[in-house]
């Protein structure tokens, strides 16, 4: 009986304020826009800045008569440097392949292999790879910088732009971050906005009904299912949009373009359950709340 | 009934201790019976301020040490000029204000035991009138009645039983479905008290209900709330408008600068009346009666 009160008054509301109720259903479904578009975008942004942060690594070159006594030895010397996650071998047979298919004729010409055993050594943390690099050519005396062990031609020696990425790539994450945090600040005060304006027009019906003797309680659920269903439905009608144009702008170019198909991006059925919730949850948390002030009479 | 001498009172100056305070007593005519020269029954007390005072956060003074009692079945006039205090006590009387000082007493409960979460269980034992109507505006007439028994978590079937009587009663058969913004003021009106009447309260309170209405809508409100009265419920209207209280002839209290500084019938108290007599004696041209 209560339940079904309320649904009832809930329904006659968004029915007769249909401008209120439009109004706060559109902020919702702009909102919910908005957010839906840029979270993917940040997605796939933070994506890409941790690709790139995941190619940077230390080279190290083996001195080409270097044996596989030694090989072995330096393995275990570079395992034991700290933040060393792990090392992988690439062969002067191994490394000729590759650069021989990207450029057969120019290797066809030389006739041997003039390729080093490589090691790349992965640091356990992209910000740690200076420290790495560091640790793996210790000052020697002199001055001059000395690689750790004899049979190390040379460590790669790229520290300008190893810098450079981890700058731009913690200036982007961090950016992405702060905008995000800012939208959803946005959204969640522009949504509430509309809400107490809306209960505002409302405040002397609010009045009357306490003054018939209406407890808090049995006048703010009402306004609550109304909030739940305002926010329902602009949250639906956004992700609609966004379906229709996922199906008919983004699968397409998704085969060709990698950073919308990286595997970063969110899924699309979660960043649908999280907009949803999101949008119900703050316009009925917002009548709930904002009917407060309201309500002492 | 004896009601042409002047009316007999008791009462003490303001600012006694709430021990002697609170017998402003005056003689109406089921009283006199039950009396006799005894104080009243706590029982029959349905509004009793004790040295009640009220003053506002801006330091004005809405209330000044008001004492006086209404028993069950009066019809009593709160009079005074804007800012007097009369819309004061009704709104303590809601326990929409708290006095700053005193007690009142509503159907012999203190008002200040009640907690703000039992304060719309309160309320529902009351029916509250106001000069602005204070209806829902959307909803309609019907609508309008019911929620006063929603409110109390009334079942369909009662509402279905009990609203149409009290539009009957007030006069509103035909305008059910009529919203607010359809209906004249008098109209209005007589939903807001259809509203306020249909829990059958034993208190009723208004609040300057003729104020936005001509003369003659006024003479119809004040005869429903007289029907409303000889049904036994306790009425208590605050109005400015003298010439109305004259003709009613019924017992009033004037407050001046939130003081009570008059509480009398008038001599020429009328006793029981059918609300046709009412009518034509409110519609007749005004005769002052002695003593005012």
């Amino acid at each position: 009986m209560k339940v079904g009160f309320f649904l009832r008054e809930a329904l006659r509301s968004v029915r007769r304020n249909a401008a209120p109720s439009f109004a706060a259903l559109a902020t919702v479904l702009v909102t919910m826009l908005v957010l839906g578009v840029f979270i993917p975008i940040v997605q796939a942004t933070n994506g890409a800045a941790n690709s790139v942060r995941n190619r940077v690594l230390v080279d190290v070159y083996m001195k080409t008569r270097a044996t596989a006594a030694d090989d072995a030895r330096v393995k275990e010397e570079l395992l034991a440097v700290p933040h060393v996650k792990s090392v992988e071998f690439v062969s002067k047979q191994q490394a000729y392949g590759q650069q021989s298919k990207q450029d057969p004729q120019a290797y066809a010409l030389l006739g041997s292999n003039p390729l080093p055993d490589t090691y790349h050594v992965i640091p356990d943390n992209p910000a740690n790879v200076l420290a790495v690099r560091s640790a793996l050519t210790p000052a020697a005396p002199g001055g001059s910088t000395a690689p750790l062990d004899h049979a190390i031609q040379s460590v790669s020696n790229k520290k300008n732009d190893t810098k450079k990425i981890l700058e731009v790539t913690d200036l982007v994450t961090i950016t992405a971050a702060i905008l995000t945090v800012l939208l959803i600040i946005a959204s969640i005060l522009l949504i509430a906005n509309t809400i107490r304006l809306s209960l505002y027009a409302r405040r002397r019906e609010v009045e009357v009904m306490k003054l018939v003797g209406a407890t808090d309680w049995f006048i703010r659920w009402p306004f609550m299912i109304e909030g739940t269903i305002v926010g329902a439905t602009g949250s639906l009608l956004a992700i609609a949009v966004l379906g229709v144009t996922k199906l008919a702008l983004l699968d397409p170019l998704a085969d060709n373009w990698t950073l919308i198909a990286a595997p970063q991006t969110i899924a699309f059925s979660a960043l649908l359950a999280v907009l949803l919730g999101a949008g119900v949850l703050v316009s009925a948390l917002g009548s709930g709340l904002s009917l407060r002030r309201f309500l002492r009479v | 009934m004896a009601t042409s001498d002047s009316p007999i009172r008791a009462r003490e100056s303001h600012g006694t201790g709430p021990g002697k305070a609170g017998r402003v007593a005056v003689v109406s005519p089921g009283a006199v019976a039950r009396r006799l020269g005894l104080r009243t029954p706590q029982a029959q007390r349905v509004i009793e301020f004790r040295g009640v005072s009220k003053r506002f956060p801006g330091g004005d003074v809405g209330l000044d040490e008001a004492t006086f009692a209404i028993d069950r079945s009066e019809f009593v006039f709160l009079v005074g000029a804007t800012g007097s205090g009369k819309s004061t006590v009704i709104r303590l009387l809601i326990k929409e204000l708290e006095p700053t000082q005193g007690t009142i007493r509503v159907a012999g409960h203190d008002l200040a035991a009640i907690k703000r979460k039992r304060i719309p269980f309160y309320r529902r034992n009351l029916g509250v009138v106001f000069q602005d109507f204070k209806l829902l505006p959307n909803r309609n007439v019907y609508e309008n009645v019911a929620y006063a028994l929603q409110v109390t978590g009334g079942t369909r079937k009662e509402i279905r039983e009990k609203v149409p009587d009290i539009l009957r009663l007030t006069g509103l058969s035909t305008k059910l479905h009529n919203y607010p913004d359809q209906l004249s003021g008098g109209e209005q009106q007589r939903v807001s008290i259809a509203r306020a009447f249909v829990n059958h309260p034993s208190l009723l309170l208004a609040d300057e209900p003729t104020g936005n209405l001509d003369p003659e809508t006024s003479i119809d409100i004040m005869r429903l709330l007289y029907r409303i009265n000889k049904t036994g419920t306790t009425v208590l209207v605050a109005t400015h408008d003298q010439a109305m209280v004259d003709k009613m002839r019924r017992r009033v209290l004037e407050l001046s600068e939130g003081r009570i500084v008059r509480d009398e019938a008038t001599g020429l108290y009328a006793g029981d009346e059918t609300t046709r007599e009412f009518a034509q004696r409110m519609r007749a041209p005004a005769t002052r009666p002695p003593g005012l």
